[in-house]
């Protein structure tokens, strides 16, 4: 057996154990240990990249307790691909930190760090609910902590609803698990996937309840309305390298539940409806309240913030939707938009840096040290976080006008998103107008260029290289989507279905 | 029968105690309802494994059944996690309480602050 599937969440676990035992010594070990880890953990993603390439699914039997008894972590194309993602955003995201040596403004920073990659690693990789659950709790209390980082009064504001609003969603996890294990009697996702089409028609009102409060429950954390309004102040609040990390937090949610709804519902009365039509709705209706947020904001990292949730809005549309040519092309966009609002989440906080006390306030300064880098990095992540033409941003819009969007939802779904590619492009050239070209006075002397160039570079070509590369991106998003829509395949290679699992009735 | 009927009202009682107090703008009974709402749950995980007096939870000769362990082990999980976030609750709230010389959980005043 290999234990490649293991790695991503295992290196990252064990470097945090390490760094909480070895707090005191030097800062520069302390941070090569941190970086170390991460690089480890994104050879071994890559390594899990190539070996799931070929359309394998890779089962991990935990212990060697196999499933469904056991506890299983499972790798395919998706969960290898949004590690390697992961481990990339959180080696920029730990660049950042260390150029603003966010570590030096408290405790315990990197161990943090580590812990919150090795939550949403395992978050990605786990075959079974009551883990996912787990994995949550691990990466939202290292967000929780990270989130009042080296943050006075207004961080520790921003951080208690949001601890509050998680609190009361891990309270509805644990119902929708418990309802799940009283009735279908097991946890395991290809097992409940196996199952679900037998459920027995007195059970099937509780299945429902315990699906749709999953569903909820996902839907908290990808900030989709009515439960996306904790968002915008939150994400603003956090430090820019903790932001860049955040940035991947909301997508957990949504390919929870996409695997949530491509392994389990299709076609099982269980399933049935489940997501329609409600699920559209709330879609585009975080489109317009991001799109709304972008425009009324007075921050640039508050406008990152507007972008994040109609990122939300827009996957949890093509969620909803539920066919592979949808599924392909959300795949497609979720890489990409993932990167460009990190990179705006950076730039703000690159910008906050240059201005001094001016911060990140959308109002007119003397002008910035550096303002011609910043701008370039600013107008390439614009073109790229509002979806405009010729970046891949505009291609995955694109893909998802023509794959979502069926029945009665087609026109509100194509004007929304074009309006909201609009709404983007005027809010950023607002901005970046007011930031950037409007100021007259020279820079005051004595303030030097932020150091933050090298992590806000690498996230400002990304875009530029996902065009380049559109059309492999697009191919392994097609071949993603085909394997995530052919659940048979997943459950027999979780489940070894030759050995036949021998189950007993729930009793009533 | 009506023993389960009893922890079932128990699981709603403890349910709407916790969503009452959560409602409350004040973060000392808001972290009363979350311990109140975890009971609740961890009461209802443990239902999911049924009532059961009879049935070991060991293969014994005599018996054809086994009570089925899991919840408790989830259980244990969820009391676990929740003490530790209710831990930390108590601590960010006390640490805005003392920022703010009031434990009122309203919204700032002004977003804008750098």
């Amino acid at each position: 057996m290999t234990h490649l599937p293991v790695l991503p969440v295992l290196v990252p676990m064990a470097a945090a154990a390490a760094l909480l035992l070895g707090r005191n010594a030097a800062l520069g070990m302390r941070r090569a240990l941190s970086a170390l880890a991460l690089a480890a953990g994104l050879g071994v993603s890559l390594g899990l990249a190539i070996a799931c390439a070929d359309g394998t699914v890779i089962p991990y039997a935990l212990g060697g307790w196999r499933a469904p008894y056991g506890i299983v972590l499972v790798a395919d194309r998706l969960s290898a691909a949004l590690v390697v993602l992961l481990f990339t955003l959180a080696l920029i995201a730990l660049a950042a930190a260390l150029a603003q040596e966010l570590d030096t403004r408290g405790r315990h920073f990197h161990p943090l760090f580590q812990l919150q990659v090795a939550g949403i690693a395992g978050a990605f990789l786990t075959g079974d609910v009551f883990n996912l659950f787990v994995f949550f709790e691990i990466l939202l209390i290292a967000s929780y902590a990270l989130l009042v980082h080296g943050g006075g009064r207004p961080a520790v504001e921003a951080a208690l609803p949001y601890v509050v609003l998680n609190l009361v969603g891990s309270a509805l996890f644990l119902v929708a698990l418990g309802l799940l294990y009283g009735t279908l009697g097991t946890l395991n996702l290809a097992d409940i996937a196996d199952i679900l089409p037998d459920v027995p028609p007195q059970d099937l009102g509780l299945v429902r309840v315990a699906l749709v409060s999953l569903a909820v429950v996902f839907l908290l954390k990808a900030a989709v309305v009515p439960m996306g309004f904790w968002l915008p102040h939150t994400y603003a609040a956090a430090a820019a390298p903790v932001a860049v990390l955040f940035a991947l937090l909301t997508k957990v949610g949504i390919v929870a539940l996409l695997r949530l709804s491509a392994v389990a519902l299709p076609a099982t009365p269980a399933g049935q409806g489940l997501l329609t039509p409600w699920l559209p709705a709330l879609g585009l209706l975080t489109i317009i309240v991001g799109v709304l947020t972008a425009l009324a904001a007075r921050r640039l990292a508050q406008v990152a913030a507007g972008f994040v949730l109609v990122s939300s809005g827009t996957l949890a549309f093509a969620v909803a939707d539920g066919r592979a040519d949808a599924t392909a092309a959300l795949l497609f966009y979720l890489p990409h938009s993932t990167l460009a609002t990190a990179g705006l989440f950076l730039l703000a906080g690159a910008v906050a840096l240059a201005r001094g006390d001016l911060a990140d306030r959308l109002v007119r300064g003397p002008a910035m040290a550096g303002a011609g880098p910043l701008g370039v990095a600013f107008v390439l992540l614009a073109v790229a976080a509002a979806g405009l033409p010729p970046l891949a941003g505009f291609l995955g819009k694109l893909m998802l006008l023509e794959g979502a969007g069926q029945g009665g939802w087609r026109w509100a779904w194509w004007a929304l998103l074009l309006l909201s590619g609009l709404a983007g492009a005027l809010v950023l050239a607002r901005a970046g107008s007011v930031l950037f070209w409007e100021p007259r006075e020279p820079a005051p002397p004595g303030r030097a260029l932020p150091r933050l160039g090298a992590p806000l570079g690498v996230l400002a070509v990304a875009s530029p290289l996902l065009t380049l590369a559109a059309a492999p991106a697009a191919a392994w998003a097609r071949a993603t989507a085909e394997q995530l829509h052919d659940p048979a395949t997943y459950v027999s290679a979780v489940l070894g279905r030759e050995e036949g699992v021998v189950r007993e009735r729930r009793p009533g | 029968m009506s023993l389960e009927l009893l922890l079932a009202l128990g699981v709603g009682l403890l349910v709407g105690c916790g969503v009452w107090l959560i409602l409350q703008p004040r973060s000392f009974p808001l972290i009363l309802g979350l311990a109140f709402l975890s009971y609740a749950v961890n009461l209802l995980i443990f239902l999911g494994g049924r009532i059961d007096r009879l049935t070991p939870p060991l293969t014994l000769p005599g018996f054809a059944r086994l009570a089925d362990p899991l919840p408790q082990a989830l259980v244990l999980t969820a009391i676990v996690i929740g003490f530790g976030m209710t831990a930390y609750l108590v601590a960010l709230g006390l640490r805005a309480a003392a920022a703010g010389d009031d434990d009122r959980v309203d919204p700032p005043p002004g977003d804008d602050a750098p």
